[in-house]
């Protein structure tokens, strides 16, 4: 065999066994979403998005309702039992957690982009500048039950109990981190001579930095604050200790919120069918969500070299 | 001849970087001349860079840097510490190697000086945009479009929306960074040509690799080498008969 021959070989060898491998790999990531999608679909219906909690159906109740939906025909007990029976959904859950998303972006965004600004544009490379950064490296990788507990020893005992506030305070910092390192990596991406630039024509730094630098970097920035917004949304552990659960609808703050997650938590492991047919509904709900915001987030990427401004102009027309 | 007046005086001048354990200037003493072209030239590393920039003292954007001596401009020491960087830097403009049009539109990349000066007013800036792209010899190839991104011109004619920033805000002195070495001989023709005719109205100082270029656009020449400047006089004498042997190996191409 010629050292070419072998060298085919060994190429096909290689080929054939990391195809292998990335088949498997791909073969559990289709098998968990088709599982996801079958019973996510199957449990999903309209009355999921305009109702609230409610307590579990008993197995009579549960074989009427699914009689009723079946379309067949129905008793006069049983219909006078269908008309009593309150049947749950994740409305409160559903806007729960958008409440608790939006909080924390709100929290989260302004404080990671300004800390970013100053450890990039300011810091540079000063001692306390990569300090931030290695902490917020380290703060990344905390497991986020610790900043759920962090969260409730800070907020929820203080307060005297469980609160959205507390969960938007932990989803907040857990977004924090990643935030800032993406402001600081895409404000180091704009190019010095750009920043130089702004300089020589009399601009003061702030100006500098807000007007031309921003600019630069702003569809890296706004990536970054998708990413972190879906990383986020997937978030169980920091809200067991902070914004709890509910199974009402409530939007104020100071009570504890319900959130896809935890519902979804609960539901599943619940004994009850018509619970956990909810939670495949709210895991599904929960991944479409997470999908759109990292596709919007990804094509913002690939439009890099376009401006942001040209997307919104084209939209407003 | 007319009389001379030295715009911009590098007096005893000497410059250390951050960090640096020996000077990258060591006591330059250079007279600009007003609306002259004064070039700098000599081999990399000599220092033309780091002279330039301390002229508008951009410099201090980095932390640490060390100037000592003087430069005298309009009555007063830029280098003293109470200087007025933002002010300084609207009386001197600068233009750099590579393009640096900002991330915006046309319009917005001209109007950016203008507004940074407090200019609000919609007809007095779109009147003084237009003079300075005429100015800046790009109006013809751009005036159908100012909306559109800047990043969508050539590198030509990026360099030459940035002249027109440059001039927009009528500064008094222009400093180029090697402004063609990134383009083609056709932009840069037309930038050369562009240099030539904003004399009457800025002074120029311009760093060159190009020893043709040199020639061809500027009136005063100050040759530099190892952080010395070794001579400086009209560009004709210094490229036909210079005083310094270093002068003249080095614009016969035996070194750099
Ligand atoms: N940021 C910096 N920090 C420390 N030293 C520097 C820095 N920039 C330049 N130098 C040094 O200062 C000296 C002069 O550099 P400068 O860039 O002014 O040269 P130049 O004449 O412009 O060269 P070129 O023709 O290659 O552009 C060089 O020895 C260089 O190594
Ligand atoms: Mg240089």
């Amino acid at each position: 065999m010629s050292a070419t021959d072998r060298r085919k070989v060994i190429n096909k060898i290689v080929l054939a066994t990391s195809t292998l491998f990335a088949v498997i790999g791909i073969f559990f990531l289709f098998w968990i979403l088709f599982v996801l999608l079958k019973n996510g679909f199957e449990a999903l219906n309209l009355s999921i998005f305009f109702n609230d909690g409610a307590p579990p159906l008993s197995v009579e109740e549960l074989e009427i309702l699914n009689k009723s939906r079946e379309g067949l025909e129905l008793s006069e007990f049983e219909q006078e039992e269908l008309s009593w029976i309150e049947i749950s959904g994740l409305r409160h859950a559903i806007i729960g957690q958008l409440m608790l998303a939006f909080g924390a972006t709100l929290v989260g965004v302004p404080i990671g982009i300004l800390a970013g600004t100053y450890v990039r544009e300011y810091g540079a490379d000063s001692k306390f500048a990569n300090l931030i950064r290695d902490l917020s490296d380290v703060m990344m990788s905390a497991p986020s039950i610790v900043i759920g507990t962090f969260v409730y020893a800070i907020v929820v005992s203080p307060t005297g109990g469980f609160s959205g506030y507390a969960g938007i305070v932990a989803l907040a910092i857990m977004m924090l981190p990643i935030i800032l390192r993406t402001t600081d990596d895409m404000l180091g991406l704009v190019s010095n001579t750009l920043r130089e630039a702004a300089i020589a024509l009399g601009a003061p730094k702030y100006k500098m930095i807000m007007q031309v630098v921003y600019r630069g970097a702003k569809v890296g920035i706004l990536t970054g604050i998708l990413l972190a917004v879906a990383r986020i949304a997937g978030e169980t552990a920091p809200l067991l200790f902070t914004s709890f659960n509910t199974n009402f609808f409530e939007t104020n703050l100071t009570e504890p919120i319900a959130s896809l997650t935890v519902t979804m938590f609960n539901y599943a492991t619940s004994p009850y069918e018509d619970w956990q047919q909810l939670g495949w509904a709210a895991a599904l709900i929960l991944a479409g969500f997470v999908l759109g915001l990292n596709i919007v987030g990804r094509v913002l990427l690939s439009m890099k070299h376009i401006s942001t401004k040209k997307i919104f102009k084209k939209r407003k027309r | 001849m007319e009389k001379e007046i030295i715009d911009l005086e590098v007096k005893d001048f000497s410059f250390r970087y951050a960090g640096a354990s020996a000077d990258s200037l060591k006591k330059i003493n250079l007279p600009i001349i007003k609306n002259k072209v004064t070039a700098l030239i000599g081999p990399s590393g000599c220092g033309k860079t780091t002279l330039l920039r301390s002229l508008n003292r951009i410099h201090d954007l980095y932390p640490g840097n060390e100037y000592r001596g003087e430069v005298n401009f309009e009555g007063r020491n830029i280098l003293s510490a109470d200087e007025d960087l933002i002010h300084l830097r609207t009386r001197i403009g600068m233009i750099f190697q590579k393009p640096t049009a900002f991330p915006m539109s046309i319009y917005e990349n001209i109007a950016y000086g203008l507004k940074l000066q407090g200019i609000k007013d919609k007809t007095v800036l779109s009147g003084r945009i237009e003079k300075a792209l005429k100015g800046g010899a790009l109006w013809g190839e751009v005036k159908e479009r100012l909306n559109d991104e800047a990043d969508a011109l050539s590198g030509g004619q990026q360099q030459r929306l940035c002249i027109s920033r440059a001039i927009a805000v009528e500064p008094e002195i222009i400093l180029f960074d090697e402004p063609t070495s990134a383009l083609d001989p056709i932009s840069t023709e037309a930038i050369e040509k562009l240099i030539m005719e904003l004399k009457d109205e800025v002074t120029i100082v311009i760093v060159t690799h190009n020893m043709q270029q040199a020639q061809r656009i500027s009136d005063y020449t100050a040759f530099m080498y190892l952080g010395d400047l070794i001579e400086y006089g009209e560009t004709d004498k210094i490229f036909n008969n210079p005083d310094e042997e270093l002068t003249k190996q080095y614009i016969s191409g035996q070194f750099g």
